[in-house]
């Protein structure tokens, strides 16, 4: 064996390559997380078919189901992606790197902005998926540029919302077992709003909730963009709840972060 | 910077909620030397290396590292400092190099720089052949020896390692043995904690023994061994129960001390036998002199 390789002392690393590393960490292990990528594209697929061919002729006997029932599908998978963070942050919090990432000259807190941005990519790679399956099975759009432009711009905003939500309870989770049990039971929301049925054909005390909760707003403003008959109060709406929940979430993530891995 | 102590401890004490468990440390590290803490499970080991690290804030005392305060100039003692923990921390997803790339990138490395370096360190650890494996079909070995080289991506002038051999076999950790005392030799100040006896004997230049929170001994391997180093007697009943343990310094002079000592205090009939001392008997040795001391 040589003498060790003494390197001299180096200053710390900026901002910008912290960031710049962690996402590309999060994007490598998106990207070699097999079975989860292959469920991120599968399932958009898979929610697309069964809603159109197997539920839709008996919800819309016209056929015009899949338009409908788009923005749903989006948001559902959107919401199973974002919950695959959960379970990312919750295994760095707990086999031990995380400790070696808080004796570096760095702000170890970035690694969660890692896996925001790859969750980011993750899921705008899904709705792509459901969009292209939503063509081919009969999903037409009239919406301007604009108005896709703006559609895009709400899905990206709750799927960051999602994933910053997401990323909090992996922090408070104790195990990514647990940090995935917690995901699951979110994904339900979705179904009790307005992104598969309109909330008119739920009873009465379902239907205050469904039409009260945040997914819906966001639903309808996808959907009036795509198909153009936008009420604009439903883009105020599902804004003004993914930026509270969006904030909620961030703030929960900063300080479950700073009282688990800050110094105790 | 160079100070004759890398490491000063004074006066530390830590709780997690009601329970104690550091109580009162002293130490001083000298710079360049290996230094181990040798202690049993539970003794507070973690909790000493975690503070020494900046990982966790003492409740009381004061900890300077590479002569920075560890709670209040936290930022320049990581700029001085690498650890390598109990848990292996690589990146399973990863492979050999691009863990090392990555640590060279957050220590602030060019990604150049970043890449000469980890092929330099796949190369002195013996990994160069894993290099393009991901950590996942790693052994234990060859984790704890990326680990290592993770942690001296760039030359930080403290090294510290929480168990690092516990849970490898005989030959890996002999191969860990080799490196760190070649890393000792290039003038690196190692801080290592230890359950094996052995192993803070074939590394460490000093060696503190803690237990129970507290450094009941320190010296070099040498004078602890004079201390604890003699035959254990052992008197047991007719039914084979040991009644009674004590060491002894291996001398006559020190056997006939003992006889007198406990000359009377047990039936004839015992049965008298000598043993090798265990780790047990080092620490049990140790924390009843430290009660004795103190009390």
């Amino acid at each position: 064996m040589t003498n060790f390789p003494i390197t001299t002392e180096t200053k710390a690393a900026t901002l910008g390559a912290t960031n710049a590393v962690f996402i590309g960490r999060s994007l490598r292990h998106s990207l070699r997380n097999t079975e989860a990528l292959v469920m991120a594209i599968a399932l958009p697929i898979m929610l697309m078919l069964l809603f159109t061919y197997v539920f839709g002729g008996a919800i819309d006997p016209g056929g015009d189901y899949v338009t409908y029932v788009v923005p749903g599908i989006i948001l559902l998978c959107a919401g199973y992606g974002s919950s695959i963070t959960a379970v990312d942050v919750a295994a760095d919090m707990t086999n031990g790197i995380i400790e070696r990432f808080r004796t570096m000259p760095i702000k170890s807190i970035h690694v969660i902005t890692g896996h925001v941005v790859a969750s980011l990519a993750r899921n705008l790679l899904a709705t792509g998926v459901v969009i292209g399956v939503a063509l081919l099975v009969g999903f037409r759009s009239n919406a301007s540029f604009w108005e896709w432009l703006g559609a895009i711009g709400i899905i990206v905003l709750f799927i960051l919302t999602f994933t910053w939500l997401y990323a909090a309870i992996g922090l408070v989770a104790s195990s990514p077992a647990v940090a995935s049990s917690y995901g699951f039971a979110l994904l339900f929301v979705p179904y009790l709003s307005s992104a598969f049925v309109p909330t008119e054909t739920m009873p009465n005390w379902i239907q205050g909730v469904a039409e009260n909760q945040p997914i819906t707003p966001v639903i309808e403003a996808i959907r009036g963009l795509l198909t153009g008959n936008l009420d604009n109060s439903n883009v105020w709406w599902a804004l003004g709840w993914c930026l509270v929940i969006l904030l909620g979430s961030y703030v929960w993530c900063t300080w479950t972060f700073l009282r688990k891995a800050g110094s105790r | 910077m160079a100070t004759a102590f890398a490491i000063e401890v004074s006066g530390i004490r830590k709780s997690f909620g009601k329970q104690v468990v550091l109580k009162n440390i002293n130490l001083n590290v000298p710079t360049g030397k290996v230094f181990a803490l040798l202690g049993p499970n539970g003794a507070g080991k973690t909790t000493l290396i975690n503070i020494l690290s900046t990982l966790v804030i003492p409740d009381s005392g004061s900890v300077l590292v590479a002569g920075y305060d560890v709670v209040t100039n936290k930022e320049r003692v990581k700029q001085s400092i690498s650890l390598t923990g109990q848990s292996v921390a690589v990146d399973e997803m990863l492979t050999a190099t691009e863990n090392l790339q990555m640590m060279g990138r957050l220590s602030g490395l060019s990604a150049s720089e970043s890449r000469i370096r980890a092929t330099e360190l796949l190369k002195y650890f013996d990994l160069a052949e894993a290099a393009h494996k991901r950590m996942k079909t790693f052994s234990g070995g060859m984790r704890r020896r990326l680990d290592l080289a993770i942690s001296l991506v760039v030359g930080r002038s403290i090294l510290f390692l929480d168990e690092p051999t516990t849970g490898l076999d005989t030959r890996s950790r002999q191969a860990l043995w080799n490196i760190v005392l070649k890393l000792a030799a290039s003038g690196i100040t190692i801080f290592l904690t230890t359950q094996y006896l052995e192993e803070a004997d074939q590394l460490a230049d000093e060696i503190a023994v803690i237990a129970n929170g507290h450094i009941v001994a320190q010296g070099s391997a040498e004078e602890l061994k004079s201390r604890i180093g003699g035959e254990v007697i052992e008197l047991r009943n007719e039914n084979d129960q040991i009644i009674r343990e004590f060491p002894t310094d291996g001398s006559m002079e020190g056997l006939k001390r003992v006889l007198d000592q406990y000359n009377g205090s047990f039936s004839d009939d015992a049965r008298v036998s000598i043993r090798r001392p265990t780790m047990d008997d080092v620490f049990l040795d140790l924390t009843t002199e430290k009660q004795e001391v103190s009390s």
